[in-house]
């Protein structure tokens, strides 16, 4: 073949963009993190600081209370999504006319921008606008505010977020299931097992890997999710739905107060990176040694 | 019992299908009434149609040239994108780099760091230090095509590596012992049979560009701003035009819709991608 040099250059574009925009924001961001650098302050220069930038985060209020808020978004949108998605998938799993026009439909949401979903969501919830609100006033009698109340903002963006998300959670399921051999189940019906003895100790372990990818995925998304939540709530009330995405868009970013806020962003940086660790280590890894 | 099942099935289906359509069926509902009839009961069934929302849209000179940068970024990025990516997945395919797996998995951790995370550092790197005299790529359509490829490359590369791999060496080689130089053997031998994967991720980065918010919302000010970060302008500063804030919601969504009918079926392996490591 020809020579390296000729591999190389064929690299280098990639590489030399992927440096500037995604090598040196991450190093840079931790540099900033050190300093006091506020151009708006006294002292509009970068002086180093050590790690008080650091003593602060921990004491920010705010950004505690944000975390608390996304683990709950995250909790509570990933595990309905994964249910849904679970049932859904084996309702694709029978023959029936019309099913790939069926499937079509329902993987539509997930081409969607995420900020067009909350803009829908926006017209379907704003009281006298959209229609859940009305339609909840008059079937239960309840008074549905997502301005107002704290409970109802948040459990709208976790619908929103199952109606984003659970395609992909059935559509990666189904993929499971189709590749699953007949012969245990066939056996298991003979020897008289019930269908929940068979989702326990067949169905489950068999795709358990499958499902693992998948929680891991929707984890990795939701945690991110902020276009959607913004245009919906904007964080609100209060900050009943100020997700961490939201936090830095909305509280962080606008401060200007630039090596606090790098510093708030190193944290959550080094928080997914944790979070995606400690899933590796926990769940996937170990299959893997399994299977090896 | 069991004939019955199909059509349980289909009903089934039908009210879940409904589920899924009837958000988008109401952003046009609400983008087809003028703003004194919004705020009665609201009202599924649409008798008359007024068609002013969008109107006012396409005649608002700033929402126009939103529109025009949405294009041309997400155009730029996605064919930068493509062809880059193309460039490196036959790099790490036909040659013998050292470590080239090592450059495969860092292009992919790219994608996988929460956007959130890079606003300050990106804002700060884009206004202050990536500057010659006074150009800097702080809105600008060439720095949001650049940054979008933070996302949109390592995608890209991530999708073509089958195709590219897939394409046989001995074509190449076969080539080069006809006496074609590397280039005309890219071009003329390798490019055509990878068309395929190649429409496929120039689309779907077309869409990823065309969806994004929070970089353009924070990078820009005015001269690059898209149509995604137009839809949040208007809710904020008149907050009460639903009409037309919906029919902005229309606009960003066709581009979406048409995307979704060509590659519907490399949806989900495109959407996966970013927490699964290689």
């Amino acid at each position: 073949m020809h020579s390296n040099r000729l591999g190389w250059l064929l690299l280098a574009p990639t590489m030399i963009i992927l440096f500037f925009f995604g090598v040196v924001p991450f190093f840079y961001v931790i540099w900033v993190s050190f300093h006091q650098w506020n151009p708006f302050a006294a002292n509009p220069n970068m002086v180093f600081n050590w790690a008080s930038n650091y003593r602060q985060v921990v004491f920010d209020a705010q950004l505690m209370a944000s975390l608390g808020v996304t683990f709950a978004f995250v909790f509570f949108a990933v595990v309905s999504e994964l249910i849904l998605g679970y049932l859904l998938a084996q309702a694709f799993m029978k023959d029936f006319p019309g099913k790939a026009f069926f499937r079509t439909i329902h993987t539509l949401p997930l081409i969607m921008a995420p900020i067009i979903v909350g803009s829908i969501w926006k017209l379907m919830t704003t009281p006298s606008i959209g229609i859940i609100p009305s339609l909840v006033q008059s079937w239960f009698g309840l008074d549905l505010n997502i301005g107002q109340s704290a409970l109802a903002a948040f459990t709208v963006t976790v619908v929103m977020d199952i109606w984003h998300w659970t395609p992909l959670v059935t559509l990666s399921l189904i993929a499971a299931l189709v590749s699953l051999p007949p012969d245990p189940f066939e056996q298991a019906q003979i020897d008289g097992a019930n269908k929940r003895q068979i989702f326990w100790h067949i169905t489950l372990p068999m795709i358990a890997p499958a499902v693992v990818a998948t929680v891991f995925i929707r984890l990795m998304d939701a945690l991110r999710t902020v276009d959607e939540v913004l245009m919906l709530t904007g964080g609100g009330p209060g900050s009943a739905t100020r997700y961490i995405g939201v936090h830095i868009f909305k509280e962080v970013f606008p401060r200007t107060n630039y090596g606090y806020g790098s510093a708030i962003s190193v944290v959550v940086l080094y928080m997914t990176i944790v979070i995606c660790w400690l899933l590796y280590v926990g769940l996937i890894a170990p299959r893997n040694t399994k299977k090896g | 019992m069991k004939a019955l099942r199909p059509w349980l099935m289909i009903l089934f289906w039908c009210f879940v299908s409904f589920l899924t359509l009837f958000p988008i069926y109401w952003l046009f509902v609400v983008s087809v009434k003028p703003a004194v009839e919004l705020f009665s009961t609201p009202d599924v069934i649409l008798t008359k149609f007024y068609w002013q929302n969008y109107i006012d849209v396409l005649n608002d000179r700033t929402l126009r040239s939103y529109m025009m940068n949405s294009l041309i970024i997400s155009t730029g990025n996605a064919v930068l994108c493509t062809i880059l990516g193309f460039l490196t997945c036959y790099a790490l395919s036909r040659f013998n780099l050292p470590g080239k797996e090592s450059i495969f998995f860092w292009t992919i951790t790219n994608r996988m760091a929460p956007p959130a995370v890079f606003l300050l550092p990106m804002f700060l790197l884009l206004t202050q230090v990536y500057k010659i005299g006074d150009f800097s790529l702080a809105d600008t359509r060439i720095g949001m095509i650049l940054v979008y490829c933070t996302f949109n490359l390592p995608f890209a590369i991530w999708t073509l590596r089958p195709t590219v791999d897939g394409i046989p060496k001995e074509l190449d080689e076969a080539a080069y012992v006809d006496g074609a130089s590397p280039w005309k053997v890219i071009t003329e031998v390798v490019f055509p049979l990878a068309r395929p994967g190649l429409a496929v991720t120039l689309i779907l980065t077309w869409v990823f560009a065309w969806n994004e918010y929070l970089l353009a919302a924070t990078l820009t000010n005015f001269n690059a701003r898209t149509l995604t970060t137009g839809l949040s302008e208007y809710v904020t500063t008149t907050g009460t035009e639903w009409g037309i804030m919906a029919a902005i919601s229309v606009f960003t969504l066709i581009p979406a819709l048409i995307v979704f009918s060509l590659v519907q079926r490399h949806i989900v392996t495109g959407l996966t991608f970013g927490a699964v490591k290689g």
